[in-house]
């Protein structure tokens, strides 16, 4: 394990016990993610991206195999709130403004007033929401609602954002912005982050790592370091080492799909 | 609203038609019996006048108990022992105190419940066991004891509305304190929130709509525990008083417009927690 690793799973299984017998959710899953990575989960539902998060927030418990978060368990860095994590829906408080929203983190970790207020002011610049402060959540369109939860999950300056499916359930036009304001933010703050999606094209323009999944049970089939320089504007998706990278992507989940016919 | 006017005012006449046709029906006996024992022939006409101005009718007329109602409620001072405003008072006082008693006990079972593995086994079946005792028989053993103990006057009649009240506030805050999903509670994980801070401000706030409905219903049982209190103690003062006092003498004019009284009573009181109930939830962006 080099000195920079955030996360690092060794040999990591994963499985529920269910009525209707045990579901191998992963499977000696062996990963290392450095500092600074943009690393995206890819694959077809159910072969475990969101317990691989989960794994790595201390919110499922491996059955075998182990996890450590900059090189501790992962429940110690869930206790130092190590992470932010976002979910694929907003899960604003509805009797809350944007702003009482995104102090609700920094509330319960006993930040003062001021320092709350501060906070507050540099994430929703970081997500282009200033202004927003005030308004309450059913004020705020479904991609507007995604970022101040985002905002929320960076309030408390966690190195490490866990991502899953974000922006699923946006329609394109807003999560190709969404996707370009990440890559700055991820610029800007040098932040690790995890990234958990369907999509191939969002997985490449996003990535410096893809971690390609298959299911029965969830295993690691690829991982595909990215040739793609950290500037990307929109439309270095129409280059020919993007495509190259994207047939990559679609070639490793082919593979992980041919073998459980 | 306009559109709604038309047909309650209908039922609202055909409720009156019916009643006075009842009152015609069950009184009618007793016109005629008077009219044998003055041997006079009664025409229909004053058979029908006769049945809607009796003393002590079987069913009054709606107008014979708006007299009534009038009579005790704006015509008296209402530090009158006859005054119905005062006998109001007495009841409403205990529905009050049995109430907040009541919300208060819910609430506390609801949290050990929610928070505690034990309590969620042990207690509720006993919350259960407790509303399938029937209060008529409680009311008076929880009367005596407390006397035997010296407590009596306003207190032991908020128990018995306690009683009644706190059921539905345990059963609809166990729910409401339950209604985050899981997604809400891992979110609080990943902070490391406390319980305590998990239930301030994630379960308490999510709570509120069932809160709310809980407490109409329990303000509703309160009303009618503080009356069933009163029926056996033999308590001068109350709505409950005077019901069986009405019933003794068989002064059923008293005894309706006590009915109504607490019927009007208890849609104020219902209707006040409605007008918090909404404002609170469009404040909190629940409605
Ligand atoms: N709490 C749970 N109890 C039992 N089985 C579970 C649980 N959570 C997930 N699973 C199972 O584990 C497997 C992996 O689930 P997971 O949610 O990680 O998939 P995913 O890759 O995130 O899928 P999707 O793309 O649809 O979100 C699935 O077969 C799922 O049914
Ligand atoms: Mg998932």
């Amino acid at each position: 394990m080099k000195t920079d690793t955030v996360i690092s799973a060794k040999d990591l299984s994963l499985t529920f016990q269910t009525g209707d017998g045990p579901v191998h959710a992963l499977k000696d899953v062996t990963l290392d993610i450095a500092k600074g990575d943009f690393v995206s989960f890819i694959g077809p539902s159910g072969c475990g991206k969101t317990t691989l998060l989960r794994a790595m927030a201390d919110l499922e418990h491996p059955t075998s195999g182990t996890m450590t978060v900059n090189g501790t368990t992962a429940e110690e860095a869930r206790r130092a709130r190590a992470y932010g994590y976002v979910f694929q829906a907003a899960g604003l408080y509805p009797w809350r403004t944007i702003a009482g929203n995104i102090s609700l983190p920094l509330e319960i970790m006993g930040y003062d007033k001021a320092e709350q207020a501060r906070r507050i002011q540099r994430v929703l610049e970081l997500v282009e929401l200033e202004g927003f402060e005030k308004k309450y959540p059913w004020q705020l369109s479904g991609g507007m609602q995604q970022r101040a939860s985002i905002a929320r999950a960076l309030a408390f300056d966690a190195d490490l954002l866990l991502m899953d499916e974000p922006f699923g359930a946006l329609d394109e036009i807003v999560r190709d912005h969404l996707n370009e304001q990440l890559l700055k933010l991820w610029e800007r703050t040098n932040k690790t982050i995890c990234f958990v999606t369907h999509s191939i094209p969002e997985a490449v323009y996003l990535s410096t790592r893809i971690v390609v999944m298959s299911p029965r049970p969830g295993r690691i089939s690829d991982v595909i370091e990215s040739p793609l320089p950290r500037e990307r504007p929109l439309d270095i998706r129409d280059s020919p080492e993007f495509i190259e990278v994207a047939h990559r992507v679609r070639d490793g989940l082919r593979a992980g799909h041919s073998d459980d016919v | 609203m306009r559109q709604a006017t038309l047909p309650i005012l209908t039922v609202v006449a055909a409720i009156f038609a019916l009643w006075y046709l009842g009152a015609v029906w069950l009184n009618s006996d007793w016109a005629y019996d008077k009219a044998v024992r003055l041997d006079k022939d009664l025409t229909f006409s004053e058979m029908v006048i006769d049945t809607w101005s009796q003393d002590k009718p079987k069913l009054p007329a709606p107008h014979q108990v708006a007299a009534e109602l009038w009579d005790t409620t704006i015509d008296k001072r209402i530090t009158s022992k006859r005054s119905l405003v005062y006998h109001s008072w007495i009841t409403l006082s205990s529905t009050l105190l049995g109430f907040v008693l009541g919300t208060g006990l819910g609430i506390a079972l609801a949290i050990g419940i929610v928070y505690n593995r034990t309590m969620d086994m042990s207690v509720m079946p006993w919350v259960i066991a407790s509303q399938t005792i029937p209060i008529l028989a409680l009311a008076p053993m929880i009367i005596v004891v407390l006397n035997a103990i010296g407590i009596s006057g306003l207190l032991p009649k908020a128990i018995i509305s306690m009683y009644l009240s706190f059921f539905p506030v345990v059963v609809g805050m166990v729910k409401g304190l339950r209604s985050p999903d899981n997604m809400q509670l891992d979110q609080m994980r990943t902070w490391n929130a406390s319980p305590t801070q998990t239930f301030w401000r994630l379960r308490l706030p999510s709570s509120m709509p069932y809160l709310f409905t809980s407490l109409k219903v329990g303000m509703a049982a309160s009303l009618v525990g503080a009356i069933v209190g009163e029926l056996p103690t033999g308590a001068v003062a109350g709505l409950g008083a005077r019901l069986l006092a009405g019933s003794y003498y068989g002064q059923t004019i008293q005894i309706w417009s006590a009915l109504i009284m607490a019927a009007v009573l208890a849609a104020l009181l219902v209707a006040t927690i409605g007008m918090v109930q909404r404002a609170t939830l469009k404040r909190m962006g629940l409605s």
